[in-house]
């Protein structure tokens, strides 16, 4: 089922949580909403689910109004942050709960629920937990709970709110990869709240980041992140260095060292300079005029790639990553005195 | 290290001892002292004074108060909460004062408001005159003054008990298609059924309790308008001390029940009762 917002504004006291939001999901599109606290992205999850209302604007199922709907009616599937789970009930009602709360003349009978909850219990691997009680139960056991109880009853979308952000890191890896086979297997029409940009590259089919209330992007993981559109988008997806830099006649200067920019202006301007950590390169001696002196900080080889950390002479502070391979070719060490180019850059011109 | 321990048991027990002689001076030997008062005459005499028909009656008036008083100040207590603890309104907190109010006033000014209201004086006066009502000076205005001093008991004990709980169980449930009727069933009411107990048994021990404000309104009409206690005050005010303390010794047993049965849940349902009042998980 598709999903279409038109227009959305929603004020919350003097705070306004949402501007003039516009947004399109596809049938079976698993999407990751994705901002900062404060972005407005709960929000429109929760307008979405039903559970507040928009000041303005349209909430649209498959082209069909629903703002006139009751959360009760919409067969949204909800997740929340802290699973929500029905304290008093056996992790078996919990499951089972929403099959047994429909009109008389629609619900199945006992043994047809007692079925599909086992079903469920076996789908997300805890069949053997039917009979305990929330409490007794880890953050992640309760999560996948969770997401059973929203599938029993067979939800035609699927959203969840910041659902990994109560987990371990480690349980959080898991249940991400988890989420996103789940959804290759069912192709149930998913939105999800993050703050978290690594967890949003990795599960999602398309991100939507917002800030302050709008959204900045919407496109692919590798989109947002190779392409951002702005700073903010920049910013927010990965790590990123920021370099002050002047450009004239087609180079940019940052410190003492010249880079080729062909398509930058040719009067003189001020840039904001972006390099992702792993556009640098570190070599011994200076390749070109593009490079800058710096001297190395901290060393952090521990991992799949090598983080060095350096301060060029002007004083930049420079977070560089670089393969185990180079890393060993170089033999880095703390106070070495070494040179970093600028392999790719993303720069913003402003006026002086 | 073995006398830093030995100082903080002395200061322990130190504490509890005086715990317990205030709560023995104040509470025990008072209740003793009644129950002795009343059975000094022995079981017969004990028996007969309670069986006096003015005695009786102001029983019956008693126990109706409180078996209309009660359920009444459940179901405000219950929506109040409710409206309170899920959501944000104007007036919200002119209504947690409205409902504190009643604790903080004077209980003879809580009689006396609906003397103002209901008395032939008072604003109403005229209007149920024409009408042929009385209020004043009948069980009527007696069962009034008693749900006006206890409807803050039920609401007090369930607004911190809904607020720590939370809304997400009720929203999870309303996403599963549960209307607001079945969600309250279903999901709240399980959530709060040990706060609605206490909340109860608080309710009816000052229901059957309440002095002041009954007082004020009832006019003190023998056999008629008067509770367990007014009708205490007038035995004892014509010296019949026997017949007053047998009285008061069933008030004083109320207490008693009253406490036993809010440990009784306790020790029972320790686990359950700490569990209800987790923050949300």
């Amino acid at each position: 089922m598709s999903i279409e917002v038109k227009n959305l504004n929603k004020t919350f006291n003097s705070f306004k949580a949402l501007h003039d939001i516009n947004l399109k999901v596809e049938t079976g599109e698993l999407i990751a909403l994705l901002g900062p606290s404060g972005s407005g992205k709960t929000t429109l999850l929760r307008i979405i689910a039903g559970l507040e209302t928009a000041d303005s604007g349209d909430v649209l199922f498959l082209g069909e109004d629903a703002r006139g709907t009751r959360t009760k009616d919409r067969g949204v599937g909800f997740v929340f942050q802290h699973y929500a789970l029905f304290r008093h009930m056996t992790v078996f009602d919990n499951i089972a709960f929403g099959l047994r709360v429909k009109p008389r003349n629609v619900r199945p009978s006992e043994n047809a629920i007692k079925f599909k909850v086992n079903e469920l219990l076996q789908l997300i691997q805890l069949d053997w937990v039917g009979n305990r009680y929330p409490w007794q139960l880890s953050g992640g056991q309760r999560q996948r709970i969770a997401l059973a109880r929203a599938l029993a009853v067979e939800p035609k979308v699927l959203l969840l709110d910041e659902p990994f952000g109560s987990l371990d890191a480690k349980v959080r890896k898991e249940l991400r990869q988890w989420l996103r086979r789940f959804h290759d297997q069912l192709h149930i029409t998913s939105l999800f709240v993050t703050h978290d940009q690594e967890e949003a590259l990795e599960v999602a089919d398309k991100i939507v980041v917002m800030n302050k209330g709008r959204i900045e992007q919407v496109g692919s993981p590798q989109e947002v992140y190779h392409q951002p559109v702005n700073k903010f988008v920049l910013n927010f997806l990965g790590n990123v260095n920021l370099f002050h830099a002047r450009i004239e006649d087609g180079k940019a200067y940052v410190g003492s060292s010249v880079i080729d920019l062909p398509n930058a202006s040719k009067s003189a301007k001020t840039a904001d300079v972006f390099v992702r950590p792993h556009q640098f390169e570190i070599t011994r001696s200076a390749k070109d005029a593009a490079s800058l002196q710096a001297e190395v900080i901290y060393v952090n080889p521990a991992g799949s790639i090598v983080k060095v950390d350096l301060n060029t002479q002007e004083g930049d502070a420079i977070q560089a990553e670089i393969t185990q391979d180079e890393f060993k070719k170089l033999d880095l060490k703390k106070n070495d005195q070494v040179y970093v180019s600028l392999r790719q850059v993303t720069y913003y011109e402003f006026d002086i | 290290m073995s006398q830093v321990r030995h100082e903080s048991a002395i200061i322990k027990w130190g504490l509890i001892s005086i715990a317990l002689v205030y709560i023995g001076l104040f509470l025990l030997l008072p209740l003793a002292i009644v129950l002795t008062t009343g059975l000094a005459k022995g079981f017969a005499v004990y028996f007969k004074s309670l069986s006096d028909a003015n005695t009786l009656a102001a029983i019956r008036l008693t126990v109706l108060t409180a078996l209309v008083a009660v359920p009444l100040n459940l179901i405000f207590g219950i929506a109040a909460s409710w409206a309170i603890a899920k959501f944000d309104f104007y007036g919200k907190n002119f209504l947690l004062t409205l409902i504190d109010m009643p604790l903080s006033v004077s209980p003879v000014i809580s009689g006396l408001i609906y003397v103002l209201m209901f008395g032939s004086q008072g604003v109403l006066g005229p209007w149920l005159r024409d009408h042929g009502i009385k209020v004043i000076f009948t069980p009527i205005a007696i069962i009034l003054a008693t749900i006006f001093v206890t409807f803050p008991m039920v609401a007090r004990e369930l607004i911190p008990l809904m607020k720590t709980q939370g809304n997400d169980e009720e929203e999870a449930a309303m996403t599963l298609g549960a209307s607001g009727l079945k969600t309250f069933w279903y999901i709240t009411l399980p959530n709060i059924k040990w706060g609605l107990l206490y909340g109860v048994i608080l309710c009816n021990a000052r229901a059957m309790g309440e002095f002041g404000a009954v007082s004020v309104v009832s006019g003190h009409i023998r056999g008629l308008t008067n509770t367990l206690p007014l009708h205490i005050e007038i035995l004892y005010n014509e010296y019949q001390f026997t017949a007053a303390f047998a009285a008061a010794s069933l008030l004083a047993l109320l207490a008693l029940v009253t406490l036993i049965v809010k440990s009784l849940i306790e020790l029972r349902f320790k686990h359950e009762l700490r569990f209800a009042r987790q923050k949300k998980q």
